[in-house]
């Protein structure tokens, strides 16, 4: 048993209180620790990454009490892609962070920021349901303050929605584990599985009450439509890196639901089979739709990025829905490409802003920007990237979904909807840049703040889809693998319960 | 003692869900409160409902409480209370910074700021 796989949990929880404690005022000494933890905890991830590409199933055990009497960590190939991937999204975003000036608009931002990515890191390593409901808390404690940093009563007002919304979503969480725990009598994960395919279909009515409970609440923390409503508002007005790093919360939500629904209520179960794909599906098509006429119908840069961060979800979620192996790991793909590209959006969308002064982000022409050239060159790559055009990543996402989904009965549903919304969001989103970047007065230049950092990030997450794209051999490879471990629950219940 | 149980919860969860259904955010927060009592009681009936029985194992006990649901919602309080503590606080600030308690979000073009 290695202590590593508590690393990138215990790393960020310990830091938070040492910047709080320690350096409460001083912002350098806060940047260099913050960035330091940042590096390290990727360093820990990509470990975590080779180690758990042997396949076996590594279990943590807290205080040594054995599954299912304690709680558990487990690292396996799903979980190990999804720190890696916040990990490298925590640290380029808080390079724009810093560059940019946001973390010193406020105060506290990297004791929230590091608390964030504990809670982040912890829902995707724990193997214990009620273990996730408090790590689904830290991370939304954290958000709560991210969100409304730096202030603002439009921000304020946004995050008390914000806030609000997802409390409900806790108490649904509760009321989701409480019913499942009165069926089943665990909450451990690989337990709650074993038990669940013991209870007689006829007798199965409360099992299906707490797994239609629990799909409610990670579709809210996905955006599902219609439980997508606190997210237009929430990303639109948060600080632009605070949304780049939410881009990974929604996927926590995708997380949930592909881990849930494959380990606990699996498609071979038979009281539960059929019971939630329906509903992701045609939610998951809704989101898509809403979300990329979003982006066509939006007036300002900011909602044009949240409405886009919709959509990409119900396309991620749409690969999801089919809950077979090559779906699972075109939805793996989608989500690593849809996390970088849905943060590159926000940032370049934030430099835009920083870059208009009074016009801010809304879609009406202005003068040319400083930096005029590598902002567009930025804001074009990114929305290609969004849109899935080719080359970039988000074109071999979306052909891996629609290849993924060929054998499903709604095929030419599905196939339509993701074609025809790929061109809205390129009308959509060439629209909103011809305006702002192409019928600029020619003769006005903005004067605005030209730091590199920003730049650097930007170009590191636009790197990052370009390699995705390059590299989608390798990476496909290894998610292949990742979504076999996912459909062959049997040795996660293993390691866990220590039968194997 | 299931009816008290059950109906004391529904109609906890009822007036809470009302109340979140109000556009003043003092009303929404009290139905915030209501529903978490609720959910603390219903993590409570998870356990089934035993009185006068021990929790933790003791000699020549035959009948037993199950502890698990009791250390649940302790944890559950303590969220709870520090996420109303939380939303108390973000609602004074939208409060104080923009006059009113108004829940939803003025339009985009009316506000001093432009917003996003």
């Amino acid at each position: 048993m290695s202590h590593w796989i508590i690393v990138p949990v215990v790393l960020p929880a310990v830091l938070a209180a040492v910047l709080t404690l320690a350096m409460r005022h001083h912002i350098g000494l806060q940047r260099v620790f913050s960035l330091a933890g940042c590096v390290v905890l990727l360093a820990v991830a990509l470990g975590l990454l080779v180690h758990a590409g042997s396949g076996a199933v590594e279990v943590y055990e807290l205080g040594n009490w054995r599954a299912p009497f304690g709680i558990v960590l487990v690292l396996d190939r799903l979980a190990a892609v999804m720190v890696t991937l916040t990990a490298a999204l925590a640290l380029v975003v808080l390079l724009y962070a810093i560059g940019s000036g946001w973390d010193a608009r406020g105060r506290n931002f990297h004791p929230l920021w590091q608390f964030q990515l504990m809670g982040i890191c912890g829902a995707f390593l724990t193997g214990d349901a009620f273990n996730l409901f408090v790590f689904f808390e830290v991370l939304l404690i954290a958000s709560y303050g991210l969100m409304i940093h730096a202030g603002g009563a439009r921000r304020f007002k946004a995050g008390v929605q914000y806030v609000i919304y997802n409390l409900l979503g806790s108490t649904l969480f509760l009321f989701a584990l409480g019913t499942l725990y009165a069926v089943t009598g665990t909450l451990n994960m690989a337990d709650l599985a074993e038990r669940a395919a013991q209870i007689p279909v006829d007798d199965s009515a409360l099992l299906r009450v707490g797994a239609m409970l629990l799909f409610l609440v990670f579709a809210i923390k996905a955006a599902l439509l219609p439980l997508h409503f606190w997210l237009p508002n929430t990303y639109a007005e948060a600080p632009a890196p605070v949304a780049a790093l939410f881009a990974v919360m929604t996927k926590v939500g995708a997380y949930a639901i592909l881990r849930f629904y494959t380990l606990v209520f699996g498609p071979d179960l038979d009281a539960t089979a059929v019971l939630i794909d329906r509903f992701l599906l045609y939610g998951a098509l809704l989101s898509l739709a809403v979300g990329m006429i979003g982006v066509l119908g939006a007036r300002r840069l900011g909602r044009l990025a949240a409405f886009a961060a919709i959509g990409s979800m119900g396309t991620l979620l749409v690969a999801v829905a089919g809950f077979t192996e090559a779906s699972s790991a075109a939805a793996l793909y989608y989500a690593i490409h849809s996390t970088l590209a849905g943060a590159l959006l926000f940032l370049v969308v934030d430099l835009v802003r920083e870059r208009r002064g009074a016009l801010a982000g809304a879609l009406v022409p202005g003068p040319r920007l400083a930096q005029h050239g590598i902002v567009t060159a930025l804001w074009f790559g990114a929305a290609i990237a969004t849109a899935g055009m080719p080359p970039l990543s988000g074109f071999v996402g979306k052909l891996l979904i629609l290849d993924a989904t060929r054998d499903l009965a709604d095929v030419w549903v599905i196939w339509a909807m993701i074609l025809a919304t790929s061109l809205v969001a390129i009308v959509g989103l060439s629209q909103a840049g011809s305006v702002v970047f192409w019928k600029t007065d020619r003769e006005a230049e903005a004067e605005g703040p030209t730091p590199a950092l920003p730049l650097v990030a930007c170009f590191s997450l636009l790197g990052g889809v370009v390699a995705l794209a390059v590299f989608a051999g390798p990476v496909m490879r290894y998610i292949e693998a990742t979504a076999a471990q996912l459909h062959a629950p049997a040795a996660y219940i293993a390691a866990v319960l220590g039968q194997g | 003692m299931e009816l008290l149980m059950a109906s004391a919860i529904g109609v906890m969860t009822a007036a809470g869900l009302y109340l979140v259904l109000r556009l003043r955010t003092f009303p929404v927060i009290l139905g915030l409160a209501l529903l978490t009592y609720a959910v603390n009681f219903f993590l409570f009936a998870s356990g089934r409902l035993v009185v006068n029985a021990p929790p933790v194992l003791r000699d020549g006990v035959e009948r037993y409480t199950d502890p698990l649901p009791q250390a649940l919602v302790l944890t559950a309080i303590v969220i709870s209370f520090g996420m109303t503590a939380v939303v108390v606080m973000m609602a004074l600030g939208a409060y104080l910074s923009s006059r009113d308690d108004d829940v939803s979000l003025p339009p985009e073009d009316e506000s001093p700021e432009g917003g996003a």
